[in-house]
Parts: structure tokens; sequence; C-alpha cells
């Protein structure tokens, strides 16, 4: 039943309250038309009787109590969907914005999508290359995971995003049949265009549908954005059988977007003022990865947010972490000294990577020497940290040995070109020629049998 | 009764004004698509409902109903090897339903009612019957057999009994007729409201193990049957993993997996893998002992609030039949984040860090469900209860760890430190502990060896002595520690990696019975006296290095099979020759 009501009782940051609504229903879409013929969008978000709350995703400046037409549609917020989204560039609530006129659409999805039934769920096994050694060795990436990025202002993470975009398309994918769905989030002008850019020279631009909301664009478009993106990445996937990279940037600009949101409703903030339900709310964001039974395609995430401060405990981070399936983290000290990925190796981890690796996937090797270089990799810390207290020269062999495996490891394997693509293979007899440096008593983790056949 | 409608709808939380009609926790339904909830306040004219599915598209004026009943789940044969969702609605009917993603609304029964179960009798015309006696059994799976009883409240003579043969669980199959004279019609299903604990004769005390087939759990923080324990840790740190490890070793009868606000993916390969994999005891498919409960992060909040507790009332009923049953939540903190959740759009005065201030009582009604009971049919039996916390910032002085740490009393603490040098189980042996280790002490002792807490606290004292050890090694180099000092640091090396470390992944290692737990500590602290000898007589401890025998036990677990713990004889006489050549 479509409403049409004049007047506001009231406006108070991006909400408009309405009196006198009869049967207007649960987080329907709205629209506004002001008197001076411009139209808005906007979505229910409380009913208490006949008093309506509406977020106006545009903002509310220009409107006054009685200079608008509100017309309330009778469904929720949708989004128009075909093939041709590919190779086309949106505004955060799926408005076409590269001027090539709207898209004849098949059909309309509710971009606030649905769970995926958990005994529908395929499980992700499938290992993607993305040339990239630590990820493809360390924490790999699977078809249907949820990856995230956490990283700070400053640092590589969209060179880091490119480089996995533009190698990860490669492998298992048969050509024509990989999409490229970017959402941006309160991101600035260059890092879109840098990654439009990006996507153009490796020649996939066909294949990417483009979500921008800029950082100067309406903050509550924003929290529309990435369920935009993911409902074309769900049609794409499971309707058109294709594999999708959805890349999410930034987190962090979207839960702020949603925290300004929740403070103008009055509600009571929990954590850094940020609402309760922030856990449920990226968890219905993330929780869109996977892959579904009897379906080809696939839904893989790369979120990228940046750490305020670095802190990986501020709640941002903190909650992804606790939906996605691992994380790379990116580490400043590395950065700053020129390591290219800067992948802070202890903290990342892929928590899907166990059942995608290994014989019949990648190596037989691949579990026990990731696990090997990890173990070692966190000796050196403790090496570090004792070297920095009595000096290096008085370390004792083992530790020493430890030290120069550190700085092989972080110059030779984590370090790589920004255009290097490295086999899977390759990383991982990089890794057994870097274990050299320890002597063989300290590779406990590893069988003697791999150590012979694979140690040349 | 009036027609209740809707008056106010914000998230899960709707209101209805001006009536009488509900009482508090009673189960209606809303709207058209009669959305399951439940009434969670009353005042003189507001009536306010949580919904436990989405409640897009609702208007004010659809109606509400209520169903007199508070919500329950239903309980009968059926619910093993079974998926639900956090309310007892099957996934996998709502999947023939709506399709691979989860539709809204559905009349959903939780059991098949059209399946035929076999029947037998184990009462006769005549009997005296109360509640709890069990009245027929039903094999369920191949590995549980079902016992049905009469409902707690029903007591009375049997007036009516129909012969074994093939029932649905609504058929009314046998009646009991009370000293008043009324008759009760029994069926295979009966009702449970889901907030209350299950009756019970008495409690017992936790005496007996919960045998896990972990090393760091069995033998440094055993747990009960009938215990709780908590698995606080970050995110990365194992706790999924942990309980996935429990869940397919551990010696209970019935396992009940919650997934409660956790990732899809996980609870996909909680079944994958459960199907194909083997009870060691008794042979069947794991899927056979186990009930999953998925409530997934991105499912209705509110069903994730109700999913504890179906899971528990599930727990308690199958330790009604006299079954140990383990329970696995993962992970309550977002049970309690569900809690503050809806007491936020409920306005209510929030404690610490937005957390409503009922949360501790709450909890502590939650893990109190858990025991080692008789039961009214005087069978023992219990529920052990392990849940898992994700505190935020991995910070563990944040509400729901405290209030955990209250009210359980196993605390399995996951260390980040441990997970990023992929020690696991990354339990950290300093900070978590177990209550139960004393209550435990006869059992040990009668079933597994005579000193096995005697060297368990050797182990253990060890353990902490080189905790204290490297704060001065961290300083300032081992190098400079007395010989018996780095003795104790060689040794606990072996303790961490070659017995605490366990690899879930090694096809021997994943599960080591206790027998050889108890000789795998005996080899290394046989190997501690005697390297004893070494430091006394003045010898360089390098050349109980350089023999290889701590890289040697280190080895061991993956070494020596888990059936052939007459290996160990070997292992104790190369220590005594590489310490006899040295001295």
């Amino acid at each position: 039943m479509i409403i049409e009501h004049i007047g506001l009782k009231e406006i108070s940051g991006s909400l408009i309250v309405l009196d006198g609504v009869e049967g207007a229903s649960f987080e329907e879409l709205v629209e506004l038309h002001l008197d001076d013929g411009t139209r808005r969008n906007g979505r229910v978000v409380q009913i208490d009787g006949d008093r309506v709350i509406i977020q106006v995703f545009e903002g509310t400046r220009g409107l006054s109590l009685d200079n608008t037409r509100i017309i309330l549609s009778a469904h929720p917020m949708e989004l128009p969907v075909s093939g041709e989204l590919l190779g086309r560039t949106f505004s955060g609530v799926g408005k076409p914005i590269d001027g090539l006129g709207p898209i004849f659409s098949e059909k309309s999805l509710d971009v606030n999508g649905a769970p995926i039934n958990p005994v529908s769920r395929q499980y992700p096994r499938n290992f993607i290359n993305t040339g990239i050694s630590t990820i493809d060795a360390l924490f790999t990436l699977i078809r249907g995971q949820k990856l995230p990025i956490f990283s700070g202002y400053g640092m590589k993470h969209n060179e880091l995003a490119v480089q996995i975009v533009r190698q990860a398309k490669i492998t298992g994918a048969e050509d024509g049949n990989f999409g490229v769905v970017f959402a941006a989030m309160g991101v600035k002008n260059d890092v879109a265009d840098y990654f439009r850019r990006s996507f153009e020279e490796s020649g996939v631009l066909s294949h990417v549908v483009m979500f921008l909301n800029l950082s100067n664009d309406p903050i509550i478009e924003r929290i529309l954005t990435p369920r935009c993106a993911l409902t074309a990445a769900e049609y794409l996937a499971f309707e058109k059988g294709m594999h999708i990279l959805v890349v999410m940037t930034d987190m962090t600009s979207y839960s702020e977007a949603l925290r300004e949101f929740s403070s103008s409703k009055g509600e009571i903030p929990g954590r850094k003022g940020y609402p309760g339900y922030l856990y449920s709310d990226l968890a219905s964001l993330y929780e869109r990865a996977g892959m579904v039974k009897g379906k080809n395609g696939s839904v893989t995430q790369i979120p990228i947010l940046t750490m305020p401060n670095d802190d990986i405990t501020h709640p941002v981070p903190d909650l992804t972490g606790y939906i996605t399936e691992g994380q790379i983290v990116l580490d400043r000290a590395l950065d700053s000294n020129g390591v290219y990925p800067p992948v802070s190796v202890l903290p990342s981890l892929s928590r899907l990577m166990k059942d995608g690796v290994g014989e019949g996937f990648t190596r037989e090797d691949h579990a026990p020497l990731a696990n090997q270089l990890f173990s070692a990799y966190s000796k050196v810390q403790d090496a570090r940290s004792l070297a920095s207290v009595i000096g290096e020269d008085e370390l004792s062999d083992v530790d020493k040995a430890y030290m120069q495996f550190g700085k092989v490891f972080e110059e030779k394997f984590v370090s790589q070109g920004f255009h290097e693509n490295r086999s899977i293979f390759e990383t991982l007899d990089l890794g057994w020629e870097i274990l050299k440096c320890l002597p063989r008593e300290e590779l406990d983790r590893l069988d003697d049998k791999l150590i012979e056949k694979y140690m040349k | 009764m009036t027609n209740n409608t809707i008056y106010g709808i914000n998230g899960p939380v709707v209101t209805v004004k001006n009536t009488k009609d509900f009482s508090m926790q009673e189960m209606v339904r809303v709207g058209h698509n009669r959305l399951i909830g439940e009434v969670i306040g009353i005042d003189a004219d507001t009536t306010t409902i949580q919904v436990y599915e989405g409640t897009t598209g609702l208007r004010p004026g659809e109606p509400v109903v209520g169903t007199k009943a508070p919500l329950s789940v239903t309980l009968g044969p059926g619910i093993i090897s079974n998926i639900f969702d956090g309310i007892e609605r099957p996934l996998k009917d709502i999947e023939k339903l709506s399709g691979a993603f989860i539709g809204i609304g559905g009349n959903i029964s939780a059991l098949d009612e059209s399946r035929k179960w076999p029947v037998h009798f184990t009462v006769k015309s005549g009997d005296e019957v109360t509640g709890g006696t069990i009245f027929a059994t039903v094999p369920e799976t191949q590995s549980v057999e079902h016992r049905s009883m009469i409902p707690p409240t029903i007591c009375g003579t049997v007036t009516k009994i129909l012969p074994d043969g093939e029932y649905t669980i609504n058929e009314p199959i046998l009646t009991v007729t009370d000293e008043k004279g009324r008759e009760h019609e029994i069926t295979l299903a009966q009702k449970w409201p889901i907030r209350e604990a299950r009756p019970i004769a008495k409690r017992l005390p936790c005496t007996v193990p919960l045998i896990t087939g972990q090393r760091v759990i069995d033998t440094v923080m055993p747990i009960a049957k009938g215990g709780t324990a908590a698995i606080p840790g970050g995110f990365g740190t194992g706790k999924t993993m942990t309980q996935h490890q429990l869940a397919k070793w551990c010696d209970a009868d019935i396992i009940i997996y919650v997934g409660c606000g956790e990732r899809g993916n996980e609870m996909t390969q909680v079944l994958d893998e459960f199907g194909d994999l083997v009870d060691p005891r008794t042979g069947r498919k794991l899927t056979d002992r186990t009930v999953l409960i998925a409530n997934t992060s991105n499912m209705p909040v509110a069903a994730r609030e109700a999913s504890i507790y179906t899971g528990i009332t599930l727990a308690e009923y199958y330790r009604d039949m006299g079954y140990d049953v383990a329970m696995m939540a993962d992970s309550t903190s977002r049970w309690a984040e569900a809690l503050r959740e809806i007491s936020g759009r409920l306005e209510e005065m929030p404690a610490e860090e937005g957390y409503p201030s009922y949360l501790p009582s709450r909890l502590s009604q939650f893990y109190e469900r858990a025991g080692r009971v008789e039961t009214l049919n005087n069978a023992q039996g219990s529920v052990s209860i392990i849940g898992a916390v994700s505190p935020q910032g991995s910070d563990f002085s944040e509400p729901v760890t405290q209030n955990t740490k209250r009210f359980t009393r196993v605390f399995w603490a996951l260390d980040k430190a441990l997970a990023y040098a992929r020690h696991y189980p990354a339990i950290n042996w300093n900070t978590g502990y177990s209550e139960y280790v004393t209550d435990l002490d006869a059992y040990y002792t009668e079933h597994v060896a005579k000193d096995f807490m005697e060297l368990r606290a050797r182990l253990c004292a060890l353990l902490r002595e080189e905790n204290d050890l490297m704060e001065i090694v961290k300083l300032i180099g081992a190098d400079v520690l007395p010989s018996s000092q780095k003795l104790v640091i060689d040794i606990a090396r072996v303790i961490r990696v070659g017995f605490l470390q366990q690899n879930a992944y090694h096809s021997e290692d994943t599960y080591v019975p206790l027998k050889k737990q108890y000789l795998m500590m005996k080899a290394i602290l046989h190997l501690y006296d005697r390297a004893l000898q070494v430091v006394s007589s003045g010898k360089s401890l390098s050349y109980i290095k350089d023999s290889g025998i701590y890289e040697k036990l280190i080895k061991m677990k993956y070494d020596i099979p888990n059936n052939q713990p007459e290996l160990f004889d070997d292992y104790i006489k190369e220590i005594d020759s590489v310490i006899d050549a040295i001295l």
C-alpha cells in the first residue's frame, strides 16, 4: 500500500519524524519530494503507533516542516540487478553515476539480503593463489572466505588489495567467470580513482562493479553502500554463477557512520560510543560471503579497515576479527622499513587454511612448513627483545641463528615486488630455503621425511 | 480475548497497547506472517515483545496472538543428529521451505511429525508411574536409545497402553489416570519451557572426569562430568577449535553444540566433519550423538538469546534419561551481547559497558543448570557446560569474562602469545585453572595410576618454576643460570612442546587416552630425575642436549601409537642408557 503524506513533525540530524501515518511498514523505503523539485530517499527505522521515524539518506539540509511530500513505497530498499551491472559505477545507494543511464533490470532485490542457511552452505576449500608469498604460504585465501586487511592510515593496504585482485583472477576461475565488486565507503576521491585506474590497467574493469560513497558523500548513504555491493555480489555469484571478489574499504568509516546514525536516534552507546549492535550489524555484512551447495559461484570478501591509532583492540577491528575467518594485519614498523607488503606475520591468520592446503590442494608440506615458519618467527621476536637488552654479540648461537633467520625472512619472504607474482611452489621452496638459517634440531614442527625431501 | 495489534516497532522489539491478555514470557505470534515472539515486559498500557525473526515489513495494526504458553521446546525422538535454529526449528526443513537463504515466518514443527518410530514399552497397564518414569524406549540413532519419560508434572496409574509398534511422536500411546481420576494422554513428544530448569531428585558431587583426550585439559586442568568450564580468548586464539576438539572426542554420551552468534562456515564445517568422523567408543558416526543448534551471527538477535536456553533444555532432557551430556556454547559473549542489544532497545538503565545489570544473574542461572544429578527415575546423569567467551579487545577484565569466571569452575584461558607461536591448544597453564583437581583425585588414583596426581603436581611445579625463570632469562639470557635451573628450562621445553602442545590434525595425537598421557608424563619426569644426577655430578648438560633425547621425547606423541603403550619401556631404557653413558 503506497501512502502519501505531507508535512513533518520534527527534524533531527538525518532523522525526520512524521505524525499521523497509518500503515507504515518497518524498514520500508521512503521517497521525499521537496518543493524545489528534488528528490531524496529514506527508510523507516522506528514506528510508534502513528508516529514514524525516517532516516534520510542524503541528509536533511533544506528540509522544513512543510516543504516536503513523503511517499511510503511499501517495499524495503531494493537494488535493481541484471548482468549489465558489470563494468558500471554506482553511488552508495545504487544509483548509476557513470552517465550511462539506468540499467535494464531483470529484477529488484532487497539490499538487506537474507542469512544463508548453515545447512545450505558449501564449506570453502578451494585455494586462491594470490601470488603473494606471505598470504599463500601462511594465511591462505580460500574461495568463499572473508579475510579482512587490518591496516592503519598511510599504509599500503590499497596496493595490497589491488595486487590480490590482479593476481588472484588468473587461477581457478574460468575466464569471464570472475568479477570484482568494489565498495568504497568514506574513502578519498583519489583512493577510489586509484582503484579504478588499477582495475583498468590490469584489464579487469569490464568485470568490476563499483559502488562509491566518497568521504564527502552523505554519511547515511554509507550504511547502505556495502549492502548494495553485497546484493550485487550475491546476485552475480549465486544467480549468474560467477566467482566474485568483494573489496570493501574502509569498514572503519562505515562503522563511524553507523555510530553517528545511532547517536542521532538517541540509542544507548556501547564501547567507544559505537552502538551495542555493531557486532550484529557487521556480521550481517561479513556473513554474506560464502558458497552455497548446488550453485557454481562464490562470494569472497576482502574488507579493508584502518585501525585508529594502530590499535587492534579498537571495537571495529576487534569485532571484525571475531566475525571474519582470519585477518591480515599490516605493521607500521615493517612499512617504515620499506618492506612491501608490510604484513605482520604473527597476528595474521586464515581460519579456513587448514582444510584448503596440503596434498590435493597445494602440496603435502604446506601445513607443517607454515607451522614451522610461524613458530620460528615467533622465536625471532624473543631473540630480538633479548638482543635489545644484552646486545646481539652476547646471544647464544641458536639465538643468533634466529636473528639471521628473521632478517632473511623479512627481506626475502615477506618482501616482494608490487608486480611480482610467485607461484605457490616458488613460495614453498623459498620457505624451505630460508629455514636453512636454523639448526636442524630447531625444526620441531617438521617430519624428518619432509626435511629429507624438500630441504635441498 | 480482544484483538490485539502491533503499536510500535523498533528492531526486534514490538509493542502492543492497552491489553491485559498477555502474561510474562508467554510465547506470541506476531503479524500476518505469524512470527514467533516472547513477552518480555508488561506495564499498565504497553506490552513489550521480542521477536525471534526479522521484523522488516511489519506494520502497526497487524495482529498479535497469544499462545497461553511460555516459549517452549518440543522434546522427543528425532532431536539427535538434527540441526536447529535458536528456537528449535530444523534448518533442513527451513531450507526446503525457503531455499538456501532463510526467509521469514512459516509454521515449522520442531520434530518430524510423520516419521514412525519403533516403540518398546517398559511399563504395563496398572503400573504406578510418576514424573520422570521411563515408559518406553525408542532407538533414536544407532548409538542413542531414546528413553521416553512421563512428563514431570504427571503421576498416577497406567490405565491404557498400546502394544509395542511403530508410532509417530504425536499419537497418544499411553493413558495415565491420576488419583483425582483425571486422564492424561501421553505421547512420545512433550513440551518444556526453555527458561525453566527440569526437575531432578538430587544433586551429586562431581567426581568423575569428562575425559577429552586433550593432555593440557585431562592432565593439567581437568573438568568433571557435570562441571562448568569457560574458554575465554581473543579472536584467533582457538576457542572454536578447542570446542570442536571437545565435541569430537570427549566421553559424553550426547553432545549439544550451540553455535551462538558465530560464523556460518563453522557450523557447516561441524556438519561436514562430524558426518565423516567415527566415535572411538561406539564405532558409529559422531553425528549419531550430536545435536547442533546454529544461530549464526547474521540470524535474528533475539533467537540468539534464546538459543542458549534451547540448548540447555535439550541437554537436561537427555540427562534425565540417564545420559552424560556435554553442552558446548560458542560463544556466550554473543549471547550477552544479544541481552545488551535487547536491553538497549528497551531503554533499560545500563550497568558496566552497556550490559544490563542482570547480566551476572542470567549467567549464573545458566551455568547452575549444569551438574551431575540423580534423576527422577533414580538414574545418574550429568550436564557439563563448556562456554566460550570472546572478550572484547582480548581484555579479560571485561564484564562477561569476569562474571563467567565467578560461575564456572574451570578457566581455560587462551593466550594470544601462544597462538601467535602456533602453540595449540593455546591454553595458558599459568593463568588457567581447574577447581576440580581435588574432587577428581580419587578417580585418577584408582583408574589411571596411583602416582598420577603426584606426577601431575611435579609437572605443574616445573612449569611454574620455568615461568619464574623466564623473567630472568628475558633480562639476561639463559647462559648465566646455574645448571640445575638450565635443566628446568630444558625439561619445561620438553613439557611444553612435547606434552602440552597437541596436534589436532594428527591422527594419533588428536585424541590421547589417559594411560598414554600418564606414561608420557612419566617418561619426561623420569628424564628429569635422571638428568638431575648429571647436574649433581657436575657434568655439562650439553651432553644430554647433544644426545637428541629431548627431541626424541618431544616426538614420542607421534612416534608411539595410542594402542602400544608398551613402547614406553624402550624410552625409559633409552633415557637410562643415555644418562648412564654421560655419568
